[in-house]
Parts: structure tokens; sequence; C-alpha cells
């Protein structure tokens, strides 16, 4: 349980990738099975405790300490299982806390009723870190950082396989995933892939250089339009249905208005997207669905999702992904015919005959639901990971507005040093005529080093307040935005959100009063 | 003791027309809080005081205690020595040094000084007049430290007592943990610089003396702020070994050491130049992760120089004090411990001290 919960202690505080990435293998290779399993599933979001929740904490707390101090030092704290761990009194326990594994199945298998004493008794035999580490994995959340799809990479580095491999495995296997470090480590056979429901790693695709565009021939590629909403894969056999993201998790239980009548075997791969009466509506309706376990008629009946199918991976058990695209798409077009599904649609093709052609299209393109357009290789087979060639992903230009900087926060890491975060705001006017600026958007990207530091020092020379990392500056520099779209959006101030703002460019030239106005932006909202 | 320059402050005790605050019942008639601080009316002498005064009593030299330009300092040799480097000429008009254990008699107050455990010549303040003992505890914690010596409980009628740590959510772990951490974190990322940020004056010396302890013998890089003090802690026997001032051109080179610096430096552009920096700190605040997070921290320490939860309360146990004034820090939760044991207590609103820790 310590390595755990020094683990835990590590990876919170990590910023960089790599770093988290050097601290699991770490991990992995000097803990033994099955300590390391359980570590692995609670990692990946694979272990749960349904009996305990954060009134069981409390009421744990509450036996032990005085209501007044516990009060003062949640407030002060912020968070109920950090506080609690910090303030539970410490009784001197064992030398050797108990192990992670013994920890998760004891109280994995225990009963509503005897749950509570067994947590307690756990806690009095760890430390403050361990007991941070217990009650944050039992509650849910470790919230650390760390993606399913980290976890695997940080894996694959250490088996020295392709994280696809583990993707291709993994819905197979259980914690303690014993079979799957022996695999790794060298020591087993890979273990058998599971009957077709699993997930298959996707293919992605790089952007499209316009410079590339002379050394292609249109003749060989296929166009079709890039949905805005999330990739995902649909499989199903006898009867049984998965829905899986884009990195692998399992979402099926977030969108069973998707899977109900996915009667069929076949694995497919395509856009998930809110459509009402035919008609994509933008990304901000899907992401009501998103990030849930469950979900409610209401949110069923208001925002209603459907896939835009894309490719066909896999049909009556047979895996088709080293076919060529033409082939592959042939067979989705039959197959789609033959099902006739209320909630998939067929993407359809883009016919082109030169790039020009397809530049006047894609520049045409301003509906709702459209981010771009995808350029594939009609003999491209379907491999994971994003390989540079067979698929290129072509977004349409960016709207652009100008700003002014209002904010700036220190970044992470490397950029610890360097005010990398900025809020920027447009000019809102009011009855009387009064312009002030109102925040609409924060970017953290977009911009060269150079033009970093030029950033950076200009915020320190212009301060006027500070509040903890975030400094207020004179509202006296405009900042060039790029995004992909604007949305009403009832959760910020300007009642405006930005999909994928970034600084494209520095206004020294521009005098703040010349910014756009609010009403300027509200007018780039999409149709829907 | 008598001034040497300077008028005597003016005691502001609040005005006539008002009941006392309630701090002031706790207080004896001979202690009295003013704008300036704590004042001891009988001996005519302000315990660190907030602004220059006629005569101060100092307990250590941490800027927020030890203010420059007073008429009359009385403090521990090693105190005044910190002063002194601090202040150079501003240090006071005349330093007294009052080693530590000996009383002192000023206008029928006996004062002496007894160990704090905080940091290099700190002390408790102990005030003896007419039958009463008080404790000014200044700032303390209990931890063994190699450079300085151990904190004495004095038993005693009124103990004033800091409480910057004054929550039970801060229990800090043994000052191990934190060097096993660090030396753990350098094996992991030994191509990055390890940049910890540290106060100048005493958490500096505790860690590089900690860090020798467990065996670390590489030279330790220091921030330019940091050296003077180093040096002094060396005069006064503490054994800190190879230490370098990492400056320049130097710092491309540090990947895999450990650099000291205070904790304004490491947002400073003063940390651009090391190879891929692990951003650490040595405080007790880095016990609560939000706080350490919010600092952009990411290898927090959790060494501290002040007393925690357990450390406070226990002390004031054996310090057996009937009455009990907390200031500096999180009074109100340990007002509200000490009075279910049945004690005295109250806040004391001192302003002006840091919450460092």
């Amino acid at each position: 349980m310590k390595a755990f919960s020094a683990l835990l202690d590590a990876l919170v505080f990590a910023p960089q990738r790599s770093a988290k990435l050097r601290l699991m293998q770490r991990y992995f290779r000097e803990t033994p099975d099955p300590d390391r399993g359980y570590a692995l599933a609670a990692l990946t979001g694979s272990l749960s405790f349904p009996h305990a929740k954060p009134a069981l904490i409390r009421a744990l707390v509450a036996e032990r300490v005085d209501p007044a101090l516990f009060a003062l030092s949640y407030d002060y704290v912020g968070d109920l299982a950090e506080t609690a761990a910090l303030i539970w009194p410490a009784r001197g326990g064992p030398a050797e806390p108990p192990r992670l594994a013994a920890m998760v199945e004891t109280l994995g298998s225990a009963e509503k009723g005897t749950l509570p004493g067994l947590v307690a008794e756990t806690l009095d035999q760890l430390d403050e870190s361990g007991r941070l580490a217990l009650l944050k994995l039992i509650t849910g959340g470790l919230r650390v950082g760390v993606s399913a799809r980290l976890a695997k990479t940080a894996l694959a580095e250490l088996g020295d396989v392709e994280v696809a491999a583990i993707e291709e495995v993994w819905h197979g296997l259980d914690p303690p995933y014993t079979r799957l470090f022996a695999w790794l480590e060298g020591r087993g056979a890979r273990p058998a892939e599971p009957g077709g429901l699993g997930f298959r790693p996707m293919m992605l695709a790089t952007p499209l250089e316009e410079r590339d565009l002379p050394t292609l021939d249109p003749a060989d590629h296929a166009a079709e339009w890039k949905w805005d909403g999330i990739r995902v894969q649909l499989a199903s056999r006898g009867g049984e249905a998965r829905l899986w993201s884009r990195t692998g998790d399992d979402i099926t239980l977030a969108f069973p208005d998707v899977i109900a009548g996915a009667a069929f075997d076949a694995v497919i791969d395509g856009e998930l997207l809110v459509v009402r009466g035919g008609v994509v509506a933008p990304f901000s309706h899907l992401q009501q669905r998103l990030n849930r376990k469950t979900v409610g008629t209401k949110l069923l009946e208001g925002y209603p999702a459907a896939i835009m199918v894309y490719d066909l991976l896999a049909w009556d058990g047979e895996d088709i992904r080293a076919l060529p695209f033409a082939e592959r798409r042939r067979r989705l077009e039959l197959w789609m015919e033959r099902m006739a599904l209320p909630r998939l649609a067929l993407s359809p093709l883009v016919r082109f005959t030169s790039w020009s052609d397809l530049a006047g299209i894609r520049a045409a393109a301003r509906g709702d639901g459209i981010e771009g357009l995808m350029v594939k290789r009609w003999d491209s087979t379907y491999r994971a990971g994003r390989l540079k060639g067979p698929w290129f992903k072509w977004k349409r230009e960016p709207l652009t507005v100008d700003c002014v900087l209002m904010y700036a926060q220190r970044g992470h890491g490397k950029r610890s040093s360097f005010y990398s975060d900025y809020t920027f705001g447009c000019w809102l006017e009011d009855a009387g005529g009064t312009r002030t600026l109102v925040p609409v958007g924060k970017a953290y990207f977009g911009f060269t080093d150079a033009e970093l530091a030029e950033l950076d020092r200009w915020v320190r020379a212009h301060t006027v307040d500070r509040f903890g990392p975030v400094r207020a500056v004179r509202p006296e520099l405009v900042l060039e935005i790029a995004f992909d779209s604007v949305h009403l959006s009832s959760r910020h101030k300007s009642g405006l959100a930005m999909r994928f703002p970034r600084v494209s460019r520095i206004r020294r030239d521009k005098p703040a009063a010349e910014a756009d106005s609010v009403d300027a932006l509200r007018a780039l909202i999409a149709p829907i | 003791m008598e001034a040497e320059n300077g008028q005597r402050d003016d005691p502001v005790t609040g005005s006539d027309d008002r009941p006392p605050a309630p701090h002031t019942r706790l207080l004896p008639n001979w202690l009295k809080l003013t704008a300036q601080g704590l004042w001891c009316e009988a001996g005519d002498f302000f315990i660190d005081p907030g602004r220059a005064v006629a005569r101060a009593v100092i307990t250590h030299g941490h800027a927020d205690h030890a203010r420059p330009g007073h008429g009359h300092v009385l403090a521990t040799p090693e105190t005044a020595a910190i002063m002194r480097i601090r202040y150079g000429d501003r240090a006071g008009g005349t330093i007294d040094p009052l080693p530590l254990g000996e009383p002192r008699r000023i206008d029928g107050v006996t004062v002496r000084f007894v160990p704090a455990g905080h940091i290099l010549g700190s002390a408790q303040v102990v005030l003896e007049h007419a039958g009463t003992r008080v404790v000014v505890s200044g700032d303390f914690k209990r931890q063994a430290d190699p450079t300085c010596q151990p904190f004495e409980p004095v038993a005693c009628d009124l103990f004033i007592t800091e409480a910057t740590f004054g929550l039970p959510v801060f229990r800090h772990p043994p000052d191990a943990v934190a060097v096993d951490r660090l030396l753990t974190s350098l094996s992991t990322f030994p191509e990055r610089a390890h940049l910890v940020g540290v106060y100048a004056l005493g958490k500096a010396q505790r860690l590089i003396a900690l860090l020798r302890a467990a065996g670390y013998d590489r030279t330790i890089w220091l921030h330019g702020a940091l050296t003077r003090l180093c040096d002094l802690y060396r005069e006064q026997g503490v054994f800190l070994g190879e230490l370098a001032l990492c400056s320049g051109g130097r710092r491309k080179e540090l990947a895999g050491e450990i650099v000291l610096c205070p904790p304004a430096a490491l947002a400073d552009r003063w940390s651009r130049a090391f190879p891929d920096p692990v951003i650490a700190m040595a405080s007790g605040w880095m016990q609560v992760r939000q706080r350490a997070r919010q600092r952009g921290v990411e290898l927090p320490l959790v060494i501290s120089d002040h007393a925690d939860w357990d450390q406070l309360t226990g002390t004031i146990r054996e310090v057996t004090a009937p009455r009990v004034l907390v200031t500096h820090g999180q009074e109100d939760a340990l007002v509200h411990w000490a009075r279910s044991l049945g004690l005295e207590a109250d806040a004391l609103s001192l302003t002006g001290y840091d919450d460092g820790g």
C-alpha cells in the first residue's frame, strides 16, 4: 500500500505526461503481483466499491473527531477525502501496513453492513497518504490526471509492445491482470483475444498540409465530412453491444438510445452526434450527454444521440481491417442498406475531381456539425494509431476575433515560470452606452516559444493585480484568437463558449478600444 | 536597560469607553497588547514588535519577528548575529546578547530565553513578575532539528502560543519522509535539476543538514540569497558539507543535482535556465495538496519549522498553564480545543506576522 500511495502522491503533482509515464513504469516494475494489478485496475477505473459513499466517510470521522474541529478543517482543506485522511487519529498500527491486494479483496467483497467497520480498521493501519489513497480508491475517482489510456501506454512501454496490442487483449481480462503482466514480462503467452466485443484501437488522421497537395493524386483518395462529435466504435454480437470511446473507454451505459436495436454481428467506426429530425446539433448539445455513467429520460428525449458511420471493421465474425478502404466502404454501404437502423446513418462521401474543387467545397461548408473534411486513400487498410499518409483531416479555416488580454496564469511543468494561460475579453456595451470588457475565453496554445516569451514579458510589465498564480493585466494588448466554432453557453458570463480557442497572432498594432465586441462574436454562432 | 536613542512609543490599548477585549482579561496587568505588539509595561519593552521601538526583546531572526531599527535589542547571541547579517548598521542601536537560560532583571521583571526549537538561536521568552510567570512561545516546533537546540517546556501561568498550523489536519510526518521523497525523485528523474524552494533562514540549513545525515554527499547548489546565512550556520558549528553558488551559466549543467532557492525564485525567470526542473518546495503547508498544487509545485516536501496540531496541543498540556492565548495562525480551532479542556483561552491578534511554514 505504501508504494501505491506514494505513486498516487507523485502522479497528482507531476505535470508532464512523460513524468507520469516514468512514475507508473517504475511502480509496475518494482511492485509484485497481485498488488500492481489492482493498482492498474484503480488507474484504469476498473474497480468499484458500490457501498462506499462519502456519507460513510463523514460518519466514520464524526465518531472520532470533535465536529467543530472537523468543520474548521474541512473549510480549510476543501476536499472531504483529504480532510478525513489528514484528521484521522493515528493509531500507530502494525509496522507493516496492509497490502493493496488484500485491502481491495476484503473491501470489495464486504457487505454493506460490515463495510464501515472494515474501512475504519484499515484506516487505522495506514499513514496519512495511505489513508487518502484508500479513501479515493473506494469512493471512486483517484483524480491524479491519468487516463486509462495513459496507464496502458506505461504498460506498453514496459513490455515493449504497441499500446494497441494491450487494447486488443484488455477487455478479456480482469484485475489483478496477472496473465497480462506475465505476457509483458516475457514469462507467459499472450492472453487470448475476447469474443468480438472488445475495443479495436482506432485509426487516426494527421492534418493535411496544403503544400502536400501537389504530391497527392485526387484519384487515389476519397473524401467525406469530418463530423463535429466524438469518434466511437460500436461492436455488437449475439444480442450484446458495446460502445467504445476513441480512447477505449466503455460508454455503453450512457447511450442506450444508440445501442437500442443493435442486434447484428459487426463492428463499426463512426462519429457520435446529437441528431434531431435528421439535423445534426452543435457539439455543445452532445456535451450534455458526455461524461455521464447513466442517462435519464429527459436527456434522452432532449438530446437524442446517433452515429454517423464512417467505416466497417468486422462483419459476421470476419475481421476486415486488412481490406482496403474502397472494399470496406463497399461492404459498409451494403451492410447499412440491409440493416436500416434508426440511430445509424451512413456518412456520405464527398465527390470531387481536383484538389481545388475540394478546397472550394471545404470553404463553402459552414453547416453546423461539420468540422471539415477527411481525405482517405482508397487503398488504406485500417491500422491503429496516427500514421502519416493514409488518412488526412482537413479542418475548415478557423474563425478569428480580436480580443483584449485580461488575465494570465502561470503554466505547469516546463512552463511553470511562464505566464502561459491567457484569459481574454471582448467589449460589451450596456444600455447607457458604457463599454466594459467581459471575459469570453481562455487559451494556452497557438503561440511560438518566442511569442510565449514576449507575452510573458508583457504580462510581468503590465500587471495591475495578483490573485495567487493569476495576474490581472492592464487591458491594453490585443490578441487575435482563432477558434473552430462558438456556441451559446449559460456557464460563462459572456453567454458564449468557443471551441478550441488559441492565440493566432499578437496584435501590437491594434489599440484595445478597437478589439471586437461580444455582439460581433455572437454573430459567428453557426445557425442550427 | 535604557534606550539609547528614540522616544518611547506610547502604547495604544484602545479607547477607555469600550469594554476591554477578552484577551486583555487573560493578560496580567503588566502585559499589554499595543499597536506595535506585545508590551511589557513593568519592564518597558516590547516582544517582537512590528515596528521600530526603543526597547525590543526578540525571539528569533525571521524578518517578521526581528524588525530593523530598534533602539535596544535583547536577543540570544545567535539571533543577534543573524540580525547583524541581515540588517547591518540597522540591526539596532545597541545589541545586547543574552545566552539561553540566563536570567536578566529588567525593572522588576525577570526575563529568560529558553530554546524554542524553531531555528538557530530561536527562543521562548519567559517573563516573571509579581508572582506570575508568562511564557511567550515565539515560533516553535517539537521535532528534532540538527541545526538548533530542542524546545524546552516551561511550566507557567499563562502560555502565549503561536498557531501557524493550528488545525488537526496538520500532523507533520517525520522529516525523513520528505528527505526520502526528494532522493527517490532524484533517482527517478536523474536528467532533471531538482529545485527546492526553502526559506533562506532555517529551512535551507535544516534541509541541507538532513540530506547530509541521510548520506547525500554531493555538492548542494545555492541561490545567491542563501549563502550568507549558510555561512553563519557553519560558523556556529552546523555541518552543511559541500555547498556552491549556482550562478549564470552553471545552471544549465545541474541536471540531477539539488538546488536550493527562496520560494519566490521558483516562479521567477531565474529558474528557467535549469534543465527541465522538478519544482519542489519544503514547507509545512505542503501537507495540503490543493495548496501545493496552487503553487505549481511538483514535489511537495512536508518539512515544517512550526509545531503541528499534536505538538501544539501536547505542549499546551505539558506547560500546565491554566490560561492560554493563541496568536498568529489558525487560532479558532486551538482556542476551541483548549476551552474544551477547561482552560481559559482566547485569540490574541498580533498583526504583521507571516504564515511562512
